[in-house]
């Protein structure tokens, strides 16, 4: 079984290299915010409207999305958690 | 949020997208017709019989329809979630010509018989070399994306890419290192079960990176964008993403139970099988909870219907799974129809499924329009898919433990009870409910072939859907 000298120590290398990249997003920040950014998905706004369709009865996503158009000018970035959780 | 001068290349995807429905027919039909050449033999013809056209139909579902339905959600979730158009339009579109490229030759080779002859990787060295070169051009152009966003946050969705993509390269040219000797033949790198060992190695990673975690990407997204509401727990995403990534590896030996591999080599396939329950248990739940409170969508949405079913069948079949490689188990399952079954509720109820509930999401918004043409024919694909999956599986479930069960069955004085052909005769009529399961899911495709087309004639291509900044990210 002399190819589990290779597969081992490349999974070995692996989990290091892993191990890399979960240090690099801990110290990055990534894991600093775990709800926020489940909501912030939700901002991005990717639907088409009918060009028919009264944009003000668009409840929903749509009018959380009218309202942090306000908060996004805000300098304190900090500021605006986006919904109650 | 407040738009940009720049725009998505939502061109890419769009093709990506409308390959993955095409190719998602073809990869299925000759699934339907290897189906049908087990109940009719008479069927087998030529160069297009059972053992070369079997190939053909796991290359064409895994890597054409999967494969497509994977560049396309990826493209598209990389640029919504990083805020950024594309790194590179022109690396984006050799991803795909290359890709189409790859899977013709795939057409043409697999049934001339031009194979390298280890399962999920026949292709031959020189389309080896050209799906190295489009790998590491996607890799490009999706990390590339990463490092040009314009929030702080990765979104989980594109961990789960960025590994299925990393993951995949690493496997690829590991298990596919070979000797060629002409230009449509070559040999393995390894030898004997040595071979068998990086195979399976490659084979259920593949499984794990290419079937798992990237399919896992595409939910993260288009299940809470779908339903409108954040994941259950994103908190639990993340673990679920390291948990996944750091534990997958090693579950690979579990296909060669009872072989030459060493005994102990198989007890830590069998043991990491069993440890994958957990994370992947947790993702589902993670997915299925992402509704808590608003079930009622599931009444009358049918993309969320097929999102949250394959959710079930991915956690049905990551259930499955780690049972079947516990050891005594396996000596039951191993080499009947119930593997078989186990591998289509995963491959037809989890990433089928999740990738119509995705593509579904997306047509609309790639041709202009509010939704699909028709809803209602969503939700009629969405049944016939559904009753196909269970007649498909059901039907395994019980001519793969009727034949174990055959195998193995012995008189008092040692000698079998019954012979091989026995058992191909008792399993006939579960392969013509099997035939009847694949024939409806292919059915549902062309269904949704029909609604795409009538979706695009009244939709226009939209090259134009603006960069949105991001509303609220933390420095």
């Amino acid at each position: 079984m002399e190819t589990l000298y290779l597969l081992i120590p490349l999974s070995v290398v692996l989990v290091f290299l892993i191990g890399i990249a979960f240090w690099w997003s801990l110290r990055n920040g990534q894991f600093d915010d775990l709800e926020g950014p489940g909501y912030r998905l939700l901002m991005d706004d990717d639907r088409i409207r009918p060009p028919t369709a009264d944009e003000s009865a668009d409840a929903g996503v749509g009018s959380t999305v009218d309202d942090l158009q306000v908060d996004s000018a805000e300098p304190t970035p900090r500021a605006t958690k986006p919904l109650d959780t | 949020m407040l738009e940009t001068q720049s725009t998505y290349n939502y061109k890419v995807v769009r093709q990506f997208a409308v390959m993955t429905v095409v190719w998602g027919i073809v990869g299925m039909l000759v699934g339907v017709i290897i189906a049908a050449q087990l109940v009719w033999p008479e069927l087998n013809l030529g160069w297009l019989h059972f053992g070369r056209l079997r190939p053909l139909h796991t290359n064409a579902v895994i890597f054409a329809f999967g494969g497509c339905a994977l560049f396309a959600t990826s493209y598209y979730v990389v640029q919504r979630t990083c805020h950024t158009r594309i790194f590179s339009d022109a690396l984006a579109a050799f991803t795909f010509w290359g890709w189409q490229l790859i899977i013709v030759l795939a057409a043409l080779t697999l049934p001339l018989g031009i194979t390298s002859g280890k399962e999920y990787a026949e292709l031959e060295w020189p389309i080896d070399i050209l799906i190295t070169l489009v790998w590491v051009a996607y890799a490009i152009v999706f990390f590339g994306t990463i490092a040009k966003r314009k929030v702080t946050h990765i979104y989980v969705a594109n961990w789960f890419y960025g590994g299925f993509i990393l993951a995949v390269a690493l496997l690829h040219v590991v298990n596919s290192a070979a000797i060629p000797v002409t230009l449509t033949k070559s040999y393995s790198a390894y030898a004997g079960v040595q071979d068998a060992m990086v195979q399976w190695w490659y084979g259920h990673n593949a499984v794990g990176f290419f079937l798992t975690a990237g399919f896992l990407g595409m939910m993260y997204y288009f299940v809470p964008k779908q339903a409108e509401r954040p994941v259950y727990s994103y908190r639990l995403s993340v673990v679920h993403f390291w948990a996944l990534i750091f534990t997958y590896m090693w579950a690979g030996p579990h296909h060669l139970h009872y072989t030459a591999l060493p005994d102990w080599t198989q007890s830590v396939g069998m043991l990491f099988s069993l440890i994958l329950l957990a994370p992947s248990w947790g993702g589902m739940i993670n997915g299925v909870m992402t509704l808590s409170g608003a079930w009622h969508k599931l009444r009358d949405d049918p993309i969320l219907k097929f999102l949250i079913t394959s959710l079930s069948f991915y956690g049905m079949s990551t259930f499955e799974g780690p049972m079947m490689a516990i050891k005594t188990v396996n000596a039951l399952s191993h080499y009947t129809d119930w593997t078989v079954g186990h591998v289509h509720s995963g491959a037809l109820g989890w990433v089928a499924m999740v990738s119509i509930g995705s593509i579904y999401y997306l047509l609309p918004r790639l041709f202009g329009k509010s939704e699909m043409f028709s809803v209602r024919l969503i939700t009629v694909h969405f049944w016939v898919a559904t009753v196909g999956v269970v007649l498909y599986i059901a039907s395994m479930w019980i001519s793969g433990v009727m034949q174990g069960l055959m195998w193995r069955a012995v008189n008092a004085d040692g000698t079998l009870t019954y012979s091989f052909v026995e058992s191909v005769k008792a399993s006939y009529p579960f392969w013509g409910i099997r035939f009847l399961g694949g024939l409806l899911f292919l059915v549902g495709m062309l269904i949704m072939a029909y609604n795409m087309v009538k979706t695009i004639a009244g939709g226009r291509a939209v090259n134009d859907a603006r960069v949105l900044l991001p509303a609220a990210h933390h420095a």
